[in-house]
């Protein structure tokens, strides 16, 4: 029991400093890679490479004057920065992060709570994290601000539910709610990687963790040409900073959450040394810059995305929700299951490669129907569009 | 006293505390708020019982879904910056007390008489079962089999609602 608060109170330590670490890196390279984007050259004069501008950024954060707008909400007005910024770090403390590492004293599990429903508690406290944005938009007794708070709202309520539906897919493969056992049930192969069987799961997660991260292209609540700063206009200082730790925070879950749910976790490619016991040091070690690899590449096409696409029109981000990714989703989750029941209950394939192949060429054929879906002639018709016409 | 009945009586407090505040506040947003902590502290209950799938379905679609539209709504209505009117007067506040001593009497009887020994499970069984078919499957095993009727008949009911919730928004459909 001892054992077990100590080392929990040493991995929360440690997670909590890696990912508030990150974020602030992550601050820096959002700019640098935007700058590269854009032949610019970014922030690189406080340090070496630029690489001490988010701490001269918190410092300035910190000694800016804090406002307080005369008819908000105050109780509410300085909640919502808080609200928006736990419920994004809570949701990492269920994610593995490393294969267990051996101590004198036992294993030690590489992730802060290995929940039985890890899965659910993940979707139950992303849902949350609106309450932080649409309180601050409410409290700053600001039209701007109301109106990107409510956007937030309808918006994560929307993405929320494709985001779930596609899910569970994987739930369906993995028959369980463990994320320790999700990714167990990857591990044997690169093929059984859920990206593969669940490729078209993976696609409406991506979109769906973009529109609940509040990212471009699906920025509206905050969107600079309407709103001014949307939800945070009237803060100032570190409670403005604050929603942009919670923004990047989440970033950083919701690419863990990708990992962990269709490349794998922390399991090394092309090998089964790495998942197999007895634990070393030296797979804990691997398999941790393994996960840190794939979290990274996901982080870093989070800002690929941001300075490549434009932002959604309001009235396109409600339709593709709900006429599109929606009924994509549950058609798509009646299908896999279907598919999965006939090949597990009918013909008794145990899961491995063969299995995660087929379920692989289901998706490539659903896929090609859905790109004609959502290209709507565009690059399919390309430049014959007639002259004139409304494409 | 044990660290489960002190966290119980902990989160039944604050449970409680936190219904007052909910329909004693008079700006609607404060009172959605107090609600949302009234939906945690619940679902800290359901934890404490076992039943952790439960508690994070209490979240995930109270707190994080339902509780989100009711903001909207409030939001969307804009309530929130009038107080509102009253529901007060003697003769609420005689339902009120009514009703409140009904609960009690039923609370009372229910300490005296307490659950018949016939449906009470033993001490270890919500653990058992969990191990043997899995948080999810306790729930879903019963829901999709032996009340799977019930079950899909509640979804009829709900499926009305929602088309009957369309057509009252939209005049011309």
């Amino acid at each position: 029991m001892t054992f077990f608060i100590v080392s929990s109170i040493i991995k929360i330590i440690v997670v909590f400093t890696a990912i508030m670490v990150g974020v602030a890196l992550l601050t820096l390279a959002e700019r640098r890679i935007c700058a590269w984007m854009q032949d610019r050259l970014g922030p690189n004069r406080v340090g070496p490479q630029g690489l001490l501008q988010p701490a001269a950024d918190g410092l300035k954060n910190l000694m800016k004057e804090e406002t307080l707008p005369a008819q908000a909400d105050k109780a509410l007005f300085l909640l919502a920065p808080a609200m928006s910024f736990v419920p994004a770090l809570l949701a990492f403390a269920v994610i593995p992060f490393a294969a267990p590492l051996p101590t004198r004293w036992g294993d030690v599990d590489m992730v802060v709570a290995n929940l039985p429903v890890g899965f659910l508690y993940i979707l139950a406290f992303g849902s949350l994290g609106v309450y932080g944005i649409v309180l601050a938009g409410w409290s700053s007794n600001n039209k701007y601000s109301l109106l990107g708070g409510l956007r937030a709202s309808a918006q994560m309520i929307s993405y929320e539910i494709a985001m779930g539906m596609s899910t569970v897919a994987v739930l369906l493969l993995a028959q369980n709610v463990t994320l320790t056992e999700v990714i167990a049930r990857q591990s044997s192969s690169l093929f059984t990687w859920n990206v593969f069987p669940l490729s078209l799961a993976f696609f409406i997660f991506v979109v769906a963790a973009f529109a609940e991260t509040n990212r471009l292209p699906f920025d509206l609540p905050e969107a600079e040409a309407e709103l001014i700063a949307g939800y945070h206009t009237e803060y100032s200082a570190m409670k403005f900073s604050m929603f942009y730790i919670a923004e990047y925070s989440n970033m950083v879950t919701a690419s863990a959450l990708m990992t962990t749910l269709f490349f794998g976790g922390w399991d090394v490619p092309f090998t089964t040394w790495d998942n197999t016991p007895p634990w070393t040091v030296w797979k804990t070690l691997a398999t941790l810059a393994v996960f840190s690899a794939k979290v990274l590449f996901f982080l870093f096409l989070y800002i690929w995305v941001r300075w490549t696409l434009p932002r959604f029109r309001y009235d396109q981000l409600m339709a593709l929700g709900w006429k599109v990714m929606l009924p994509l989703a549950l058609g798509y989750l009646s299908v896999i299951a279907t598919a999965i029941w006939l090949l597990h209950d009918r013909l008794a394939w145990t899961y491995d490669t063969r299995f995660a192949l087929t379920l692989f060429a289901l998706n490539v054929l659903l896929a090609i129907p859905l790109f004609f879906v959502l290209d709507r002639g565009h690059i399919v018709a390309g430049s014959v569009a007639p002259e004139g016409g409304n494409a | 006293m044990s660290g489960s009945v002190i966290i119980f009586w902990a989160f039944a407090g604050l449970a409680i505390g936190s219904a007052v505040f909910c329909i004693t506040r008079r700006s609607p947003v404060a009172s959605a708020l107090w609600l949302v902590v009234t939906l945690f502290s619940l679902a800290a209950l359901f934890v404490v019982l076992d039943a952790q799938f439960i508690a994070v379905l209490q979240v995930l679609v109270y707190a994080g879904a339902i509780m989100v539209l009711f903001l909207f709504v409030i939001m969307l209505l804009n309530l929130g910056r009038q107080a509102a009117t009253d529901i007060k007067g003697p003769l609420g506040l005689a339902v009120g007390v009514a009703l409140a001593g009904v609960l009690g009497f039923q609370l009372g009887v229910l300490r005296v008489a307490g659950p018949p020994a016939a449906i009470l499970l033993p001490p270890d069984a919500m653990a058992r079962a969990a191990a043997e078919q899995g948080m999810v499957g306790s729930v879903a095993r019963p829901l999709f089999d032996a009340y799977l009727v019930p079950f899909e008949i509640t979804s009829v009911l709900l499926l009305a609602a929602i088309v009957g919730a369309v057509v009252l928004a939209k005049r011309r459909l």
